[in-house]
């Protein structure tokens, strides 16, 4: 007899807590404001990346086309895996010294693993992360950046 | 009776006789076979597509996701456009696979979901074959299914299809019990086989409250085997996919998948279509007492939206269920019919029996 | 159905089945080669190495600050004690003494990161038990903790954020505000998931004796992490060992004596529990100060041998380095705790059915590329 009772309130048991897990999943059928898909292309405008979102490297200019790297190349050293070439070329200044400044700081974003080491160490400040994060495109090639722009220079404050 | 409006009989009967008028009677037969068959086909194909496209709404609601919601408002045309990439997509047969049976089966599985359908009473009067022994026709049609599904998993020539298939053949054979018992409890209630009876004879109350505990009972557990018997979550174990990556039709691409695919949902239609003409009174609108203001507001329902809305309300569940339970050991599915969900219903059909007896239900 | 398999296979014939390295419940390149008698796994062999990227090889030609990031694609999802490890024993090799603050902020990173992993990890076993709506549920709660990470160090997954010293920068102003945010929002949301998947009868009954360690096999298996917890084996490195700021919270070591699926799980749900326990104590008391301490820009480490240990979410992490006193590593060393938690599945798996494989592998919580590294 004690079987017979057992054997009953063991499917009450069982259909309870299956009529407990169809109450979360009902309850969240009937409630569309708990809904959190991002509508992203539609909500570009709107959508802000934190600022310090890692999307790629970039070299910020002012409004003078004038930026604060001195290519010593100690973000090249830093980088784990080569992501980062920098040419530099020799130029002489006002005074009549020759002084070495950068002439391209190629970036690899394809290879960019984004530890931030180059970052990190720059004496200068002159490469931050910036907050694009829609690099696809057709042609690999064009993952490979520029990042002074052409007939860009050095900041008058930056030591080199 | 009040609801004669929206009868259908006297729709069917004049262009029954509208076609007697114009030829003789072998072609008016050929003539009325091609027209339904053309009806269903379209119905068939239109309300796979758009259970296809409800289901993933109603899963991505409770999973808060929106679904699919680019191709078309609110996504709609989302299931056309993956149909047409269906139709697109080449039709692979591996090596070494048996090729005619691996052609033959998607088309059984499809086939027998179809000639179900056909028996169905959607309305009053619109019935394609209204059968004496309609409950015995569906449950035959459709246990044909399983033949697809088994021909599918040996012919495919793959491990995992192969034991997808296998456990689908001992589901469906030890479920086809309960779905056979608990359709056998209205059976005994309504006196009848004939589905449109059947229906009748819940003008003034469904069975699942004329029936007392004993119908809720075999509802409760027709819906289990149902779910179980259209090979569909948490009794999805011939797909398994987080097991055998997709069972049985592993193997199936394109437009034979999409058969599967199809056939899945239609039985999941005829599951809940079912359930609702045996239990929930088919087309017959929701009536309390006699002759209430309520009833007669409720009469001026179509029959149509009424069948639809409780088949709807039964799919509903269904789907709760795929998405909210784990997936049953195939083991543990076998127990669940053999100890549990057999002897029950066993027990609730002598109780039925005697219920009826004694004349007391309603 | 035993005996009728051997009649037609033969004796030395199996039904032989690849289970990866493409299958949804695997998670990833791990290749299961098992030997079926039906629907009964009569034997598991799996192959790994799928993902060797050599990372260890990878180490010896990178710098101490370089190794940092590689850490981090080992284990993805416990990225920060990853890092801490290898952070932590070039500090304790130079003899280098953190701030307080850092030490606050990586326990609090830590715990944020188990919380996440357990999230997913809960998702993804509902998922291969068939429960395909915990999927979503775990990774909704999750994104939470994402976002903190985001806004603090601008990655999701691999932050590369703790680094020698201290931290590659200052945690964001939001931080704390938004951890208090996220207490009591996991409050609320944990109980659903044992609404949901604990409490649910399909659910105990495809898990409860499944897959049965003994604590005898944890040890000798070296099983870590709540997979060992689950057998009883008392292993977390944050009580043994206590590192960074584990020494002065208040936690509680779970520990179960089934050993079978189900304890496994109950081990994650209940650390859930005591990381927000943990969050909770710390989350006032981040004391200001410096993010680091000045680093040499590069560091060599002292000839000899060194090792740390720290508790990831999966279990214990060994960093065992050796130095000739130049800047790059001799040779170094990880002692991933998925790697050693992935051979006793033979084990456990052996007579049951394929089903209770998948749920078997899904609670040990393996990662991949933590396995090959």
């Amino acid at each position: 007899m004690n079987a017979f009772f057992n054997y009953f309130s063991e499917i009450g048991r069982g259909v309870k807590t299956l009529l407990k897990g169809m109450q979360i999943t009902n309850g969240y059928f009937f409630k569309p404001r708990e809904i959190v898909t991002q509508k992203y292309p539609e909500n570009r405008a709107t959508l802000k990346m934190f600022d310090q979102f890692k999307g790629e490297v970039i070299m910020p200019h002012d409004d003078n086309n004038q930026h604060r790297c001195t290519g010593c190349g100690i973000c090249e050293n830093n980088c784990p895996n080569g992501s980062i070439q920098i040419l530099t070329k020799k130029e002489t200044n006002a005074e009549g010294k020759a002084v070495r400044i950068v002439d391209k700081h190629i970036y690899h974003l394809s290879m960019c693993t984004f530890c931030g080491l180059c970052i990190k160490t720059c004496p200068s400040d002159a490469i931050t992360w910036g907050q694009t994060f829609e690099h696809a495109v057709f042609d690999r090639s064009k993952l490979t950046k520029v990042l002074n722009k052409p007939g860009s220079t050095i900041k008058k404050e930056v030591k080199g | 009776m009040a609801f004669s409006i929206y009868d259908f009989s006297s729709f069917t009967q004049s262009i029954h006789q509208l076609l007697s008028g114009v030829m003789s009677p072998a072609w008016v037969l050929v003539s009325e076979l091609v027209l339904v068959g053309l009806v269903f086909l379209m119905f068939y194909a239109l309300l796979g597509l758009a259970l296809v496209y409800l289901e993933r709404r109603v899963c991505a609601f409770i999973q808060n996701r929106l679904g699919p919601n680019r191709v078309g408002p609110q996504g709609i045309f989302q299931t056309i456009a993956d149909l047409i990439k269906l139709l697109f997509k080449e039709i692979f047969i591996i090596k070494n696979a048996d090729k005619f049976l691996f052609n033959l089966a998607p088309f059984i599985v499809i086939i027998a979901s179809m000639m179900a359908i056909g028996a169905l009473p959607f309305a009053k009067g619109l019935h394609a074959m209204d059968f004496n022994i309609g409950v015995f026709y569906i449950l035959a049609v459709t246990s044909l299914g399983v033949v697809g599904i088994l021909l599918a998993g040996w012919s495919s020539n793959s491990k995992y299809s192969l034991l997808g298939a296998m456990r689908s053949g001992a589901q469906i054979i030890s479920y086809e019990l309960s779905v056979g018992l608990s359709m056998l409890a209205i059976i005994i209630f309504s006196g009848s086989m004939q589905l449109s009876v059947i229906v009748e004879s819940q003008a003034n109350g469904w069975w699942i409250f004329k029936g007392h505990i004993p119908a809720f009972i075999s509802f409760v557990i027709f819906l289990i085997a149902a779910t179980a018997e259209t090979n569909r979550g948490p009794f999805d174990l011939a797909e398994a996919e987080s097991e055998l990556t997709a069972g049985f039709h592993t193997e199936y691409s394109g437009i034979r998948f999409a058969f599967f695919f199809l056939a899945e949902y239609m039985n999941m239609f005829l599951a809940a279509a079912l359930a609702t003409t045996l239990f929930l009174g088919g087309w017959m609108p929701l009536h309390f007492g006699v002759d209430t203001q309520f009833n007669h507001i409720m009469d001026f329902v179509p029959p149509v939206v009424w069948f639809f809305g409780k088949t709807f309300f039964v799919i509903y569940i269904i789907m709760l269920f795929k998405w909210t339970f784990p997936r049953l050991r195939i083991d543990q599915l076998l127990t669940l019919e053999w100890k549990y969900l057999l002897p029950i219903n066993l027990f609730n059909i002598v109780l039925i029996a005697f219920l009826v007896m004694m004349g007391w239900h309603f | 159905m035993v005996e009728k398999a051997e009649v037609i296979l033969g004796e030395n014939e199996q039904y032989v089945i690849n289970m990866g390295p493409q299958h949804p419940s695997t998670h990833g390149v791990l290749r299961f080669e098992l030997s079926l008698k039906g629907e009964i796994v009569d034997k598991v062999v799996p192959h790994c190495g799928y993902i060797h990227r050599g990372i260890e090889k990878m180490c010896e030609a990178n710098t101490y600050q370089q190794i940092i990031h590689l850490t981090d694609r080992m284990d993805y999802l416990s990225a920060h004690p990853n890092n801490e490890a290898v952070s932590l024993l070039v500090e304790k090799a130079l003899g280098i003494e953190v701030p307080e603050r850092v030490k606050v902020i990586r326990t609090m990173l830590s715990e944020l990161g188990r919380l996440g992993s357990h999230q997913l990890w809960w998702a993804a076993f509902g998922m291969d038990l068939g429960a395909l709506t915990t999927f979503f549920y775990g990774l909704r709660d999750r994104e939470k903790i994402l976002d903190i990470f985001e806004e603090s160090f601008g990655s999701r997954l691999l932050h590369s954020y703790i680094c020698p010293g201290g931290l590659m920068n200052d945690i964001h102003p939001n931080f704390k505000t938004r951890v208090k945010e996220l207490i009591p929002y996991l409050r609320k949301k944990l109980p659903e998931y044992d609404q949901l998947l604990t409490g649910n009868v399909i659910f105990t009954e495809r898990s409860k004796n499944i897959g049965i360690m003994t604590k005898e096999d944890a040890i000798s298996y070296g099983i870590t992490g709540p997979s060992g917890r689950g057998s009883g084996f008392a292993c977390d490195v944050r009580k043994a060992e206590p590192y960074s700021a584990y020494d002065r919270v208040d936690f509680k070591e779970i520990l179960m004596t089934e050993g079978d699926t189900f304890a496994r799980y109950q081990v994650r749900i209940l650390e859930m529990y005591e990381s927000i326990k943990i969050l909770e104590q710390l989350v006032d008391q981040i004391p200001d100060g410096d993010y680091t301490v000045k680093m040499k820009p590069i560091i060599k480490l002292p000839e000899g041998e060194y090792y740390q240990r720290v508790e990831t979410a999966r279990g214990e992490l060994g960093v065992y380095a050796v130095s000739t006193g130049e800047k790059f590593p001799d040779r170094m060393r990880f002692r991933t705790p998925n790697f050693s938690n992935l051979f006793i599945i033979d084990k456990l798996a052996r007579g049951h059915k394929i089903a209770d494989l998948v749920a078997i592998s899904g609670s040990l919580d393996l990662v991949i590329p933590d396995i090959d590294r």
